[in-house]
């Protein structure tokens, strides 16, 4: 099938260069960094986690969504996703990939990387993650290749891949729980020391990952002149606005929290990212563009008329992604470090490689995607034709 | 016949499989090694800070005798390396700080270090074992095994532990490097390890020597040991008490 | 054979690839064991094991007292060879008696290409 990835057109060229060069740019400052050490990001002793272990957090729900597709596809038998089930899977591959990337760039030794394999740390919630994501990314690969494979041979997918479908539910679950119990049992980081972290991780994720899907979708409509159907978009968007709604009621529980019980260790943090301490307000602002988004987005979904427009639909996930990258990729961390253990408060903003680095590793998570799609989309083509 | 390549595969991946199992069953240790004969034992090691006797110039000989001794570099930027440094006393207590206190002791200058903490966070999240807990008490940190994650920085809730952003020796006179303890590399997170390298040859921790009489380290489940007079004598507090992580670094008020 | 014209090059190149090493490294003086500074065997008969063991196994020790120093804080080791304890210890007891680094350490290590990063911690004396 792979074969399908080599024939296209010019313009799938292109944006495969135009990856390419992202990835390029990305690669060198890497370089950079491995050469002088993770000073050339703005991480220091009290921020010592930034953008990268934030984009980790921020990829790894997008990833879990998939599930989203398995759930109602395989315990519903909702065939409106049959075909467009393996776009799920194969971003959550790309996704998965991205995660893993973010977490090597992130290492001060990354040479070192196999220790976590060597010296297995049962105790450490980062093992388990290094455990669960793998195992994710080796399930979508095996599943979606799988299926893939045999719809392509006009036959049902083998009899013993369903256990393996069946398990990467709970699978999909337990990579993002695992992901917010690296925040959510530290104690003396009280932004993040609540049960709500997993409840709220999956919530957003199940939001702004479907977002990205249907955005996705619509690109591949435009593109690659194929359609997945506009029940299986139309599911999504119900989706989106619930998972939405679950995600801006659970913030708003840990706003109740911290603000009626009025502890200081939990209201400081709460009182940072959204309207600054100390004069350090830069977070803050963001902090509202993501509120502003994802109600706005909100009330643009609950009303299933505007779900219906295309245009509309595809202007609301814009908003669920600004809202939830923002809450997860740039507020959650620093707010976390913020107060620090020492009541100081500071801004942390990303270096230029820092960005750059990032920036390649999305690209590499697009062109996966680009790949993948393009293989699994062709096949598509084939069997409907 | 048809079926002899797949036997092959098979075979060959249960041979490379076993290849990487046993070297690491075979590499029992042999008991070659020994403890120096002179070394300090206890069971739980323990430091008590006198507050009263801390003035700027014990502070600053006890800090001096530390980064000199364990190579510490000054870095002028956020991104600095501390193993022991002054912190006046609200941040230190805040919990403990109310609006009428005594006049200026908010602004109390004190020492602050790894607490080596009984239940410590930075050994339970660590998936190296790069930190862990030796079985007299200290925290110590395996420059070797670490990976730099620094998720042991984010679970440290008193702010103990520094990363090495970039090469230590950047900021070292590297003529004036102390022989007994080597630098770390870029990458790789540390912290006080409450000198056990001395304490395994018999002698106690440079910061203890430096302040005499003003930091006691003795073995705490020792009843007649000297931090467990001070303690016993002395009101005393410990940072972030409820949180659980045991602190064994006491500040005697 | 099927598509002869693509799989006969192809094989070439991969085998070009694979024996790189071989052909980067023709011409160029064949491996010479490397000139070392010994210890004056006056003071020092051997090593705290045979020159063969050393020779074989000092980067297997190494590690293994990195390890016992470290994490299970035992300090001595005992050597047969001289009925004696020894520090273990890269810096007090290896370069106690190699105490030239560019002329023990440096020429082996550069002549069969290995790079280990002891000295970016450990102290040369």
């Amino acid at each position: 099938m792979l074969e399908k990835a080599i024939k296209g057109s010019a313009l799938y060229w292109i944006w495969l260069l135009g990856l390419l060069a992202v990835i390029g740019a990305g690669f060198g400052a890497y370089l950079t960094q491995l050469e002088h050490g993770l000073t050339v990001t703005a991480l220091d002793r009290d921020v010592s986690w930034g953008l990268y272990i934030a984009q980790l957090t921020f990829l790894v729900g997008v990833a879990a969504s998939a599930v989203m597709m398995v759930i109602p596809k395989y315990l519903h038998n909702h065939q409106a996703f049959a075909r467009m089930l393996i776009l799920g899977e194969f971003m959550a591959v790309a996704t998965i990939i991205m995660c893993l990337l973010f977490v090597i760039v992130d290492l001060g030794q990354p040479q070192r990387l196999m220790n976590v394999v060597l010296h297995p740390t049962p105790s450490s919630v980062l093992f388990w993650d290094m455990v669960v994501l793998n195992g994710y990314l080796f399930l979508n690969i095996l599943i979606g290749w799988v299926t893939l494979q045999a719809e392509r041979k006009r036959v049902g997918p083998p009899r013993w891949i369903k256990p393996f479908i069946y398990l990467s539910i709970p699978w999909a679950i337990s990579i993002h729980t695992v992901t917010a119990y690296l925040y959510a049992g530290l104690p003396g980081r009280d932004f993040w020391l609540t049960a709500s972290m997993a409840p709220s991780f999956l919530a957003s994720a199940f939001a702004a990952g479907p977002a990205l899907l249907i955005l996705l979708a619509f690109a591949v409509k435009v593109f690659a002149k194929w359609d997945p159907g506009r029940e299986a978009i139309q599911s999504l968007a119900k989706i989106v606005t619930y998972a939405l709604a679950a995600y801006l009621f659970l913030i708003g529980c840990k706003i109740f929290t911290a603000g009626y019980s009025m502890v200081p260790d939990k209201l400081a943090h709460w009182q940072y990212l959204y309207f600054g301490l100390e004069g350090h307000t830069m977070l803050a602002t963001f902090m509202w563009v993501s509120t502003a988004a994802g109600v706005t987005a909100l009330l643009i979904l609950l009303f299933p008329k505007n779900r219906q427009s295309d245009n509309i639909l595809a202007f609301a996930c814009v908003l669920v992604l600004i809202c939830t990258w923002i809450e997860k990729g740039l507020g959650l961390i620093t707010t976390g470090f913020v107060p620090t253990p020492m009541k100081e408060v500071l801004t942390y903003a990303p270096t230029g490689p820092e960005i750059l680095i990032t920036l390649g590793i999305y690209g590499i998570g697009f062109l996966i995607i680009t790949v993948l799609w393009k293989v699994g989309i062709d096949v598509r083509k084939e069997i409907e034709a | 016949m048809k079926s002899s390549r797949r036997k092959f595969i098979k075979l060959a991946g249960l041979t490379a499989l076993g290849w990487s199992v046993c070297p690491s069953l075979a590499s029992a240790r042999s008991n070659r090694y020994r403890k120096i004969p002179g070394a300090l034992k206890a069971d739980r090691w323990a430091m008590a800070i006198d507050i009263q006797k801390l003035s700027d110039e014990v502070m600053q000989k006890a800090i001096e005798a530390c980064h000199r001794l364990h190579n510490v570099p000054d870095i002028d930027s956020r991104q600095n390396v501390k193993w022991i440094w002054v912190e006046t006393f609200k941040p230190l207590f805040d919990d403990q700080v109310h609006a009428h206190q005594m006049e200026g002791k908010e602004k109390l200058p004190l020492l602050t270090l790894c607490n080596h903490c009984d239940t410590p966070p930075c050994v339970r999240v660590c998936p190296t074992k790069a930190t862990f807990k030796r079985h007299d008490g200290i925290v110590l940190m395996d420059f070797h095994r670490c990976i730099g994650c620094r998720f042991c920085m984010a679970g440290c809730p008193y702010g103990s532990r520094s990363f090495n952003y970039s090469d230590p020796r950047r900021f070292l006179n590297n003529d004036e490097l102390s022989p007994d303890y080597p630098t770390r590399s870029k990458g790789v997170v540390e912290k006080c390890e409450f000198c056990a390298h001395l304490v395994d040859q018999g002698e106690r921790p440079a910061c203890v020597e430096a302040a005499e009489g003003v930091l006691f380290f003795g073995d705490l489940s020792d009843p007649d040991s000297e931090v467990r007079r001070v303690l016993r004598d002395r009101y005393s507090l410990v940072r972030k008490a409820k949180l659980g992580t045991e602190p064994q670094v006491y500040y005697l008020i | 054979m099927y598509d002869a014209k693509k799989i006969i090059p192809g094989l070439i190149i991969f085998a070009l690839f694979f024996t790189f090493p071989f052909w980067f490294n023709l011409g160029t003086a064949a491996y010479t064991t490397p000139e070392l500074e010994l210890p004056d065997p006056e003071e020092h008969e051997h090593c705290i094991e045979s020159t063969e063991y050393m020779r074989a196994e000092h980067m297997a020790m190494l590690d293994e007292w990195r390890d016992i120093y470290v994490r299970d804080g035992y300090q001595e080791y005992w050597s047969e060879l001289n009925q004696e304890y020894f520090l273990t210890s890269l810096t007090k007891t290896c370069m106690d008696c190699h105490s030239d680094k560019e002329k023990f350490c440096d020429r082996c290590h550069e002549a069969t290409a290995v790079d280990p990063y002891c000295w970016d911690c450990h102290i040369e004396p």
